[in-house]
């Protein structure tokens, strides 16, 4: 049995650098100039999840990305951590896109790139966090979908048994292939790249394709195909509010809880037998 | 203008990102507990940081000096004495792979390069490093055999070594000079012992002492190269793969100097503001800046001559003496910038202090490397 996997990767900034971060008012987009990117942390456990499997089974790993062409470097990384090739899918028109429109170029990505038994992503990304990218994936490539697994075997050739971590659960389920997967942090250590992969992974195949390459309705990608558009940004003041409380010791203190209560904060009730 | 490649800054961030997990949160509680942390090797093998520089047909990561300068740095960022370790380990591939037989090679180089076997080179005696050709060590050939007698000092990697390169005297020439000969001594060789184990001021995480042969006997086969290539292979291995490693660790920990002090200026609130809005300390970080980027500068010009295959002691000498130098002085300022913090154990500064200072024998002092540099400069 040899498994064809593809596993979705976002490049995201890397989370050291986000005090860095800022938003522009104007385009309402978060500034990553000067930022590094990373692999989205929890798509190295999807991708991880994908070499066991093909260490097991044998079979083929493709890492998809989209994105601006800089993503390149972490494809690049992918495949030095093991994957046998990559595709960016990059293009102006992408600019913009909300999960649906990502989701929707993503599907087309992979329609384009074959027919996959298993699609693995991680639950989220650790920029925009909104973890909806894997259902609405899997909901264009109309093939069944888990999201939080943390731990899947094969059932049969054609089934997997995955367990899915819940607020204060696990639920177990069985689900045909083809199908997605979005794994949790937990579902295993992503292995260390080595100096040879990363010697290896330039010569393997990156595939860059454009909105002309992937077959897409232009009305469902970037900005023009994004139901989703972002309201009034504002960045709140952290400054803080002094005032002078003049008075002796007690009046202070009366004056104190009088504006602590005024601003919704009771003093706890003094209990029983705390003395004085 | 020397660059790196794609794939070398690449393997900067894998290497980074690994030792950061892996060495980074340990180092402290191995340098105080004088632990060499031989525990990692397997997975130092595999990840292809030990034998950068050996080819993949003897189980190598088959790549240059470049990336070996890499691997050290990032290992010397946050422990330098596990990055001597390594370092001490590829002078024995170092030496075998430059002057061993195809037999040799074959037989050693895949478990050092793995990291499965550890390797060492004693050299130094009680006499000397730089002056090796005074040594006492002996190998007489008797009954087809080699008899090892001698005693080597301050050797890295002493009592972990699976495989021991020994020099020895082997005679001496018509004109009376010693003969200086090589040999490979595995680790459970009858007379081949550890003695004992130094306490040092720093690099506490690496270990060092005293390595003895008392009636040693090796075959033939053993001998690395020919007799009275002795000479050649230490000077070879001690300024291309000594001198050069320890460049690397140096530049290490220069960066971690400054890496320190920035992370100290900018979180240290005073008069209300970061420190770093001091004209002095933006003066320290200017100054450690310097001192970093002019050793790495060095170092990394000296390593891809190397892999070009050009003449590069004068540049390794160079190179160490930045590093060092500049790691000491840049140890010292952030010590006096972080005040009280600074002679805390809780912070590194003070570890990259002693690591600095007693990094500075290995592959020659700075008084060594400046008549190196000065020799090569007065034959212009």
């Amino acid at each position: 049995m040899k498994l064809n996997i593809a596993v979705c990767i976002k490049s995201v900034p890397d989370p050291e650098w986000y005090e860095k971060i800022t938003i522009d008012i104007k385009t309402k987009t978060i500034t990553r100039k000067g930022i590094p990117s990373i692999i989205n942390p929890v798509d190295k456990n999807a991708l991880e999840a994908a070499l066991q499997l093909k260490e097991q089974f044998g079979g083929k790993v493709t890492v998809v990305c989209m994105a601006p062409p800089g993503a390149t470097n972490e494809l690049y990384e992918a495949m030095a951590m093991g994957a046998d090739e990559a595709a960016l899918l990059s293009d102006l028109a992408f600019a913009g896109a909300d999960t649906l429109a990502t989701s929707y170029t993503l599907a087309q990505g992979l329609n384009k790139l074959g027919k996959f038994d298993l699609v693995l992503t991680g639950t989220e990304s650790a920029d925009g966090a909104t973890a909806q990218v894997p259902a609405q994936l899997a909901e264009w490539l109309k093939i069944p979908h888990l999201w939080n697994v943390k731990e899947f075997t094969f059932a049969t050739e054609q089934e997997l048994h995955a367990k899915v971590k819940m607020d204060d659960a696990v639920g177990e389920y069985v689900i045909q292939l083809p199908a997605l997967l979005a794994v949790s942090r937990e579902i295993n250590k992503p292995r260390y790249t080595t100096a040879m992969g990363v010697m290896k992974a330039r010569k393997k195949t990156l595939t860059i394709l454009n909105k002309n390459d992937i077959d897409v309705n232009k009305s469902l990608i970037g900005q023009v195909g994004s139901p989703t558009w972002s309201g009034d940004i504002s960045i709140p003041s952290l400054a803080r509010k002094g005032q002078e409380l003049i008075g002796t010791p007690e009046e202070i203190a009366t004056q104190l809880i009088a504006k602590l209560r005024a601003a919704g904060i009771n003093p706890a009730k003094r209990r029983e037998g705390d003395g004085k | 203008m020397f660059t790196f490649t794609e794939e070398q800054e690449m393997l900067r961030k894998v290497i980074r990102e690994f030792v950061e997990a892996e060495v980074a949160p340990k180092a402290q509680e191995w340098d105080e507990a004088n632990h060499c942390p031989v525990e990692l090797f397997p997975m130092l093998g595999e990840m292809g940081i030990v034998g950068t520089f050996v080819p993949e047909e003897y189980g190598g990561a088959g790549l240059g000096f470049v990336e070996r300068s890499i691997c050290l740095e990032e290992l010397a960022r946050h422990s330098a004495g596990l990055a001597i370790t390594v370092m001490a380990h590829q002078l024995c591939m170092g030496g075998i792979l430059n002057f061993g037989s195809e037999e040799q090679k074959k037989k050693y180089l895949p478990d050092l390069a793995t990291g499965k076997k550890i390797g060492s080179l004693s050299l130094t005696e009680a006499t000397g490093g730089s002056n090796f050709m005074g040594q006492k060590s002996t190998g007489e050939y008797k009954d087809w055999q080699w008899v090892i007698n001698g005693r080597k000092c301050f050797i890295t990697n002493s009592h972990l070594a699976d495989v021991d390169l020994w020099t020895v005297i082997t005679g001496q020439n018509e004109k009376g000079k010693p003969i200086m000969t090589a040999f490979i001594i595995d680790k459970d060789t009858p007379g081949h012992t550890a003695g004992r184990t130094e306490h040092k001021l720093g690099l506490c995480s690496s270990n060092t002492g005293d390595v003895s042969c008392v009636n040693v006997k090796l075959s033939p086969q053993q001998m690395l190269s020919q007799e009275g290539d002795g000479p050649k292979i230490a000077l070879s291995t001690i300024q291309e793969v000594g001198r050069a490693g320890m460049s690397a660790i140096c530049l290490g920990i220069l960066r971690g100097c400054l890496e320190e002090s920035v992370k100290f200026s900018n979180e240290r609130i005073i008069y209300g503001k970061p420190l770093n809005k001091l004209m002095n300390i933006q003066f320290t970080i200017a100054e450690n800046k310097l001192d970093y980027e002019s050793a790495k500068l060095l170092t990394y010009r000296a390593a891809s001559m190397k892999d070009k295959g050009l003449l590069c002691a004068c540049e390794f000498a160079l190179a160490k003496y930045a590093g060092n130098e500049g790691a000491i002085r840049a140890a010292k300022r952030t010590i006096d910038m972080m005040g009280g913090y600074g002679v805390i154990n809780e912070y590194p500064i003070g570890r990259f202090l002693r690591d600095t200072l007693a990094g500075s024998t290995a592959g020659g002092t700075s008084d060594i490397l400046k008549v190196v540099i000065a020799a090569e400069t007065l034959k212009r």
